[in-house]
């Protein structure tokens, strides 16, 4: 059964829309991402799920329940904020048994829970210092503590990691993900960090303009985006596109753009559409190659700069009217003014006709 | 070095400045009746208490003192009971011409009493406030209402809102809320316009006077404006009777000093 499902759920702020029409389903002991670019309404749609506010049209299902008419404190959920929240003139312990108390949950049991739960996240030493007196990190242990010890259907993160460095930020998330795997629960995880998401989630639901673009696995997601926009969000460095159109020149069907010009295959090409004017072609910088392979488009290009990252390097190169990036291994022979001739296997290209992506039906994405 | 120096001779000076009539009523206090007199004047006190016993015991100071504790106390209670429910939904609510009302309230405070004497004997005759303390504790409270709102509406302003989000997750409605999360917070503002209050309370004048006719209801700065006789000026009790009556406000202002403590939400959100 789903923990949690989103019926229609729209929500304009003076009547500007900032959620349009989100369908969803969150199955029970999932790790969810709400995942897009700041303003695209993710926080705004986490809060409608709390019951923090109200959305213009649309339902709220918790464990089969509507729940659109409860306060917060009914739904049975737990959030952890950005800003971590903790009530600075309570101790981590008092912070941890606020919910508890407030529900009158016998003192016993209050206990139990706090040294549980103080033991999961190592901060038993911490119990007894106020909020001011406690790391970054510490304090975002603390906020999930007081999440946990609630033991709710469904746990909220608000970008919980994104105000720790770097460092703290891989680790933390390593051990969330650990946390989720132990406890089971069911979690919706709201960021706009795309290597979190990948790495946090067991499904992704991309968010942008207000619209849910798609929401797949994370693997799907970043090998058959559904659209320009993921396949542009996901990965770094980006998928490189071209914007442009199909025709026919001398009985062979092109893509034109950006002054590209990129004969394709047949079998690439959906039936009835050898004449279209909105079709963007992607292909991600890893899966460009630079010796030949077979069934490959090549075209020529200039290398403007190389960065090298250590491991790899990454190809800043000019074809026709645009840069594109291809991700290499290190080559020493690779200079800067250098031209390459760069070569597209048929079978990584990503062709968005109209803006949603077309799979050839021989051609199953990998 | 310089510049350091010429700071502290500044600050020393102002304080001097602010000090020194205060300063020759404590020394003026503790004098004879012949040292008051003396020319030129005598600067250092003998050390005499006899004007206190004078202002104490035979001018019924106590009495005065009384109705000016229940005067600023109930002043001080009524106008935080009415301006922290205001300020706090001044400062959350999304209220239509919200700047509009903080304005309003600012002009009204700025209203020179004497332009409403009139206006407000005339209402509490009709409501049979005259000559009872409860009659100058409501324009106290009118008039003081305004400077706790604005500054109880900047503390809540600055609260972080995601507190109030957690609270309500946590399972507290707007009451418990406001008491467990919202207040404690505040503190150091509550204190802040409460001290402000009362030395408003403690010190008002011209309302006392004009309200208060009967000398068990009067308060401390009309009792002692009332210690002048016909024909002399008592000085000696005067500045026995005004060291007394600001006691107790600087003991006030001592003990609270620890609440006013801001930064105390500090540790609440990323900081």
């Amino acid at each position: 059964m789903a923990e949690l499902e989103l019926r229609h759920i729209s929500k304009s702020f003076r009547e500007q829309p900032v959620l349009r029409d989100i369908s969803l389903q969150v199955p029970d002991g999932s790790f969810t991402i709400l995942l897009g670019p700041s303003g695209c309404g993710k926080s705004t749609l986490l809060r409608i799920i709390a019951g923090l506010e109200s959305q213009t049209s649309g339902q709220v299902c918790i464990a089969g329940t509507a729940v659109d008419h409860l306060p917060p404190a009914e739904r049975d959920i737990a959030m952890v904020f950005q800003q971590y929240a903790l009530y600075p003139h309570l101790s981590v312990r008092e912070n941890l048994a606020f919910a508890l108390t407030i529900r009158r949950t016998p003192r016993r049991v209050i206990e139990e829970r706090i040294a549980e739960a103080a033991q999961l996240l190592d901060i038993q030493p911490l119990l007894d210092r106020k909020p001011k007196d406690l790391s970054g990190g510490q304090r975002q242990r603390v906020a999930m503590g007081r999440a946990i010890v609630r033991k709710p259907k469904l746990f909220l993160f608000d970008e919980p990691l994104s105000n720790l460095d770097a460092q703290l930020r891989t680790s933390m998330r390593i051990e969330l993900k650990k946390l989720q795997q132990r406890l089971q629960v069911t979690m919706i995880y709201v960021t706009h960090d795309q290597v979190e998401a990948m790495t946090l989630g067991d499904r992704i639901v991309v968010i942008e303009g207000g619209r849910i673009r798609q929401a797949d696995d994370p693997q799907q997601t970043y090998t058959a985006p559904a659209d320009p926009f993921v396949a542009s969000f996901i990965g770094t460095p980006p998928m490189n596109l071209w914007e442009g159109s199909l025709m026919t020149e001398g009985g062979k069907t092109v893509f034109k753009g950006n002054g590209l010009t990129l004969p394709l295959p047949t079998r690439l090409i959906p039936p009835h559409s050898t004449q279209k004017s909105d079709v963007t072609l992607g292909i991600r910088p890893e899966d460009i190659a630079l010796r030949e392979s077979p069934e490959a488009v090549q075209i020529t290009g200039t290398v403007e700069l190389v960065e090298d990252l250590g491991a790899d390097l990454l190809l800043h190169c000019r074809a026709g009217e645009r840069r594109l990036v291809v991700r290499t291994a290190r080559r020493a022979d690779t200079v800067q003014g250098q031209t390459v001739t760069l070569f597209f296997p048929v079978d990584k290209l990503h062709l968005f006709i109209d803006h949603r992506r077309f799979d050839p039906p021989s051609a199953t994405p990998t | 070095m310089n510049r350091r120096l010429l700071l502290a001779l500044g600050i020393l000076a102002t304080v001097g400045l602010s000090l020194l009539p205060f300063l020759w009523f404590v020394l003026t206090s503790f004098k004879s009746q012949g040292e008051i007199e003396a020319a030129p004047p005598a600067w250092w006190p003998s050390g005499s208490l006899g004007f206190y016993r004078s202002a104490l015991f035979d001018h019924h100071l106590f009495d005065y003192m009384l109705n000016s504790v229940v005067v600023a106390g109930a002043t001080t209670l009524l106008a935080l009971l009415l301006a922290i429910p205001a300020a706090y939904a001044l400062a959350r609510l999304t209220i239509p011409g919200k700047q509009g009302i903080l304005a309003v309230l600012l002009c009204v405070s700025m209203f020179p009493q004497m332009a409403i004497a009139g206006p407000v004997w005339r209402l509490l005759d009709t409501i049979g406030g005259l000559n009872h303390r409860w009659g100058v504790v409501l324009p106290y409270v009118a008039l003081t209402l305004p400077l706790a709102i604005w500054i109880l509406a900047s503390f809540f302003k600055e609260l972080p809102p995601e507190l109030e989000d957690a609270a309500r997750v946590d399972g507290c409605g707007p009451w418990a809320t406001l008491f467990r999360i919202t207040l404690p917070l505040a503190t150091p503002g509550i204190f802040t316009a409460a001290i402000l209050i009362l030395i408003y309370a403690w010190n008002e004048f011209f309302f006392a006077l004009l309200i208060l006719t009967q000398p068990e209801q009067q308060t401390l700065p009309v009792g002692i404006a009332l210690f002048q006789g016909e024909f002399t000026m008592p000085w000696g009790e005067l500045a026995a009777a005004s060291v007394v009556a600001t006691l107790p406000l600087i003991v006030v202002v001592l003990l609270c000093q620890r609440w006013i403590v801001s930064g105390l939400s500090a540790g609440a959100v990323k900081g």
